[in-house]
């Protein structure tokens, strides 16, 4: 569950960027714009080339051996005291929450808690540490939001995507019935149970195509890959992106470059 | 039959032909949808102007320093309770509770017993005991009883009924009883509750559950709306209360916060109809009540659960019901799909401790892990960690925290142990990793267009042309 009270640091010159492996290899897209607008920030964003992924889909999946190796593989790759920021509620909340647990009575118990209590969701960060303003250049336009469970319980970031998304003088905001509601995604669980997760994620598109907005953003990957997934299959007039994607893409001239 | 297995009739392991059933009726959906849309929106209102986090913060205090004291608690309320006049019985498990209760109605030559609703006489099968040993049982809650109308399992355990719309009752009293045919809430519960009454005048026992028993006074403390508690308690000439002994907080003061948590959480409701305090048998000078009273503290392998630091929590519970009603997957499949007596988030992580691992395999890993569960409790209670932590245990994943929960490893397949130890293997390397992502990227197009399940219900996820690995190193980070 959320931190009671977040105790947020003052905006540093550096932070680390963990990229997370659905990102890395279906949305990179993401990872630049965040990054990107890190830079606009003038923090200096470094990125480990060793991080793989932060070990979740084993560790939910039961298999805490295997995924406290991996996440062992990044424990390192963060030796300053800088954030470590995560464009995921979900790799974020894994990092933050679990990774503690994840190493209780190892010998990384201290480094491991040392890189939770780092870790930022990447929305959060630009909102509450770098204050940032963002200045509308695209079309009006209307969205429909989607936080993760895990953006929303987990890191405790709800209200920080339509914060951002309410700076964009040209976007309007649609909330979709249910919005709290999971999509379906859970990891393994859309392969384990794929009927259950597919009735929860067609509810969720209903929902968002009866916003009547024909775009939507969302704070997290696999939420994106799994709305998205069943829209296109069953041709429904919506899709989504990654809300870093969209904030940059808005406020930026250079619309190439994020891509 | 052991008393600790689920209703005879259904088989846990058959949660996913159950799943796909409940998926393809559109009433089923269309009921539990309904239904748990009213109960969201009810809880919501309902904590309106409350200071929600405060009084979940005290709820789950109240359950935690109960539970540290357990054993003395439960000592002090045998102590009072016997002071009091009303006799104490304890049960391993449920084939022992059923025993007793029985030898109860023997001792009194009861033909006849009328319940109140309880849990834990659903979790000991007692109704089907009874009948076995010649003794007629009937539930008096409105629910319990049309769900024993129809030969059903409750399918929530505040609403047991709550699968069936207006019209399936309607056509179920008919056929059952003879009542009309009518969609007028008002005549078929009517309708029910004379059925009923007379049922109450002539019980021989009464049998009921307990919400919280009072270490500090020797009280019974009992939450309903019908009245039929009250009824099921002070009529028939004997009473017997069940409860798990999880159910003894320390003070009479304990009572009024989980009270507020409980009927909020549960119907929204900010108070119930009746609250029942029951602390002695009927005395010389007073004019109803029963005779005797006796209270069946059943174990159930909740002792084994309260060895263990984290899955203790599980204890806490207070049977509000709120996190099936926030339940994505409990509100798609209906409580009968889990095929267990405690259905939805709950039920996923009682079940596996008092049916094992080896017959619970499915409950742990039927959730997206939303946290929707654990948002809800009002005492606090991390479901989504004990999910996970089971989870462990069905495929005795962690050589550090070895598993505890009978069963464990029952989940456990050798290819799916062998995806996650390439994957671990691979992802541990970030040489490795790197290599086969750019490659999966560089030859995407040679991507299948199926994914196992994943492509059932969506289109495939489509690889990136280069990684962020790529695109960064190119850009010399």
């Amino acid at each position: 569950m959320a931190d009671p009270i977040k105790v947020y640091p003052s905006k540093p010159d550096k932070v680390y960027f963990f990229g997370t492996c659905l990102i890395d290899m279906f949305y990179p897209d993401a990872g630049m714009a965040g990054i990107q607008l890190l830079e606009r920030e003038g923090i200096e964003v470094i990125f480990p080339q060793d991080q793989t992924c932060c070990g979740q889909p084993a560790f939910t999946s039961g298999y805490h051996d295997e995924a406290r190796s991996v996440a062992r593989a990044q424990l390192d790759l963060f030796p300053e005291d800088w954030p470590i920021v995560v464009p995921s509620g979900s790799c974020g909340g894994m990092m933050r929450k679990h990774y503690p647990d994840l190493f209780k009575d190892t010998a990384d118990e201290v480094k491991a808690a040392g890189v939770a209590g780092r870790v930022w969701e990447l929305t959060d960060f630009l909102l509450n540490v770098c204050h940032i303003k963002l200045d509308d250049l695209g079309e009006p336009t209307t969205v429909a939001m989607h936080t993760s469970c895990s953006a929303r319980r987990e890191m405790g970031v709800a209200e920080v995507g339509p914060k951002l998304l309410g700076q964009l003088n040209n976007v309007t905001l649609v909330e979709q019935a249910r919005a709290e509601e999971c999509c379906g995604f859970g990891g393994t669980f859309a392969v384990r149970h794929p009927e259950i997760s597919g009735a929860m994620v067609e509810e969720k598109v209903e929902t968002l195509v009866d916003t009547g907005a024909r775009a939507f953003v969302t704070t997290d990957c696999g939420c994106l890959m799994n709305i998205n997934g069943f829209a296109e299959k069953n041709r429904h007039p919506i899709a989504g992106r990654h809300i870093l994607s969209f904030l940059w893409e808005r406020t930026n001239d250079d619309k190439g470059d994020g891509q | 039959m052991s008393a600790t297995t689920p209703h005879p009739h259904i088989d846990v392991k058959e949660f996913h032909p159950r799943a796909h059933e409940a998926l393809h009726n559109p009433q089923i959906r269309q009921n539990f949808r309904k239904a748990m849309d009213g109960l969201m929106s009810k809880r919501k209102a309902a904590f309106e102007g409350w200071d929600l986090e405060t009084l979940r913060e005290l709820g789950a205090n109240v359950r935690l320093r109960a539970l540290a004291n357990l054993p003395d608690l439960l000592e002090q309320l045998e102590q009072k309770l016997t002071e009091n006049g009303i006799k104490v019985h304890w049960a391993l498990d449920g084939d022992e509770a059923c025993r007793i209760v029985r030898d109860i109605c023997v001792a009194r030559e009861a033909k006849s017993v009328i319940k109140g609703k309880s849990m834990v006489s659903e979790e000991m099968e007692l109704n089907h005991f009874l009948e076995g040993e010649g003794i007629e049982a009937l539930e008096s809650d409105l629910g319990e009883y049309i769900v024993q109308l129809a030969n059903e399992t409750p399918s929530h355990i505040i609403m047991p009924a709550i699968h069936k719309n207006t019209g399936e009752i309607s056509e179920l009293m008919h056929e059952k009883t003879g009542t009309d045919l009518s969609h007028d809430v008002e005549y078929l519960t009517a309708a029910a509750r004379q059925q009923l009454r007379e049922k109450f005048m002539n019980a021989d026992v009464g049998v009921s559950g307990v919400n919280f028993a009072v270490a500090e006074t020797g009280t019974l403390c009992l939450v309903e709306n019908e009245g039929n508690g009250r009824m099921t308690t002070t009529v028939p000439p004997c009473h017997i209360a069940v409860t798990g002994i999880e159910k003894v907080v320390p003070n009479l003061a304990d009572v009024s916060a989980l009270l507020a948590l409980l009927t909020r959480s549960a119907t929204g409701q900010h108070i119930t109809t009746y609250f029942n305090m029951i602390s002695s048998p009927r005395k010389a000078d007073e004019l109803d009540g029963p005779e005797e009273v006796h209270l069946v503290l059943v174990d159930n392998g909740r002792s084994v659960i309260y060895q263990d630091d984290e899955l203790l929590d599980t204890l806490r519970c207070i049977r509000c019901g709120a996190c099936m009603n926030h339940c994505p997957v409990y509100t798609r499949v209906g409580g009968h799909t889990y095929g267990t007596t405690y259905p939805g988030p709950i039920g996923k992580i009682l079940m596996p401790h008092l049916i094992g691992l080896d017959e619970g395999r499915h409950l742990p890993s039927a959730s997206s892990l939303c946290g929707a569960c654990g948002e809800v409790c009002p005492v606090k209670i991390p479901i989504p960690d004990l999910l996970v932590r089971l989870r462990r245990e069905s495929v005795d994943g962690d050589k550090l925290h070895p598993a505890k929960v009978r069963g464990h490893g029952a989940k456990r397949t050798p290819l799916e142990a062998a995806i996650w130890k390439f994957w671990s293997w691979m992802h541990s390397r970030p040489g490795i990793y790197r290599t086969g992502t750019r490659f999966a990227s560089r030859f995407r197009k040679l991507q299948p267009a199926r994914a196992g399940a994943w492509t059932d219900f969506r289109t495939a996820p489509k690889l990136a042309g280069k990684t962020l690995h790529q695109q960064l190193r190119e850009r010399g980070k």
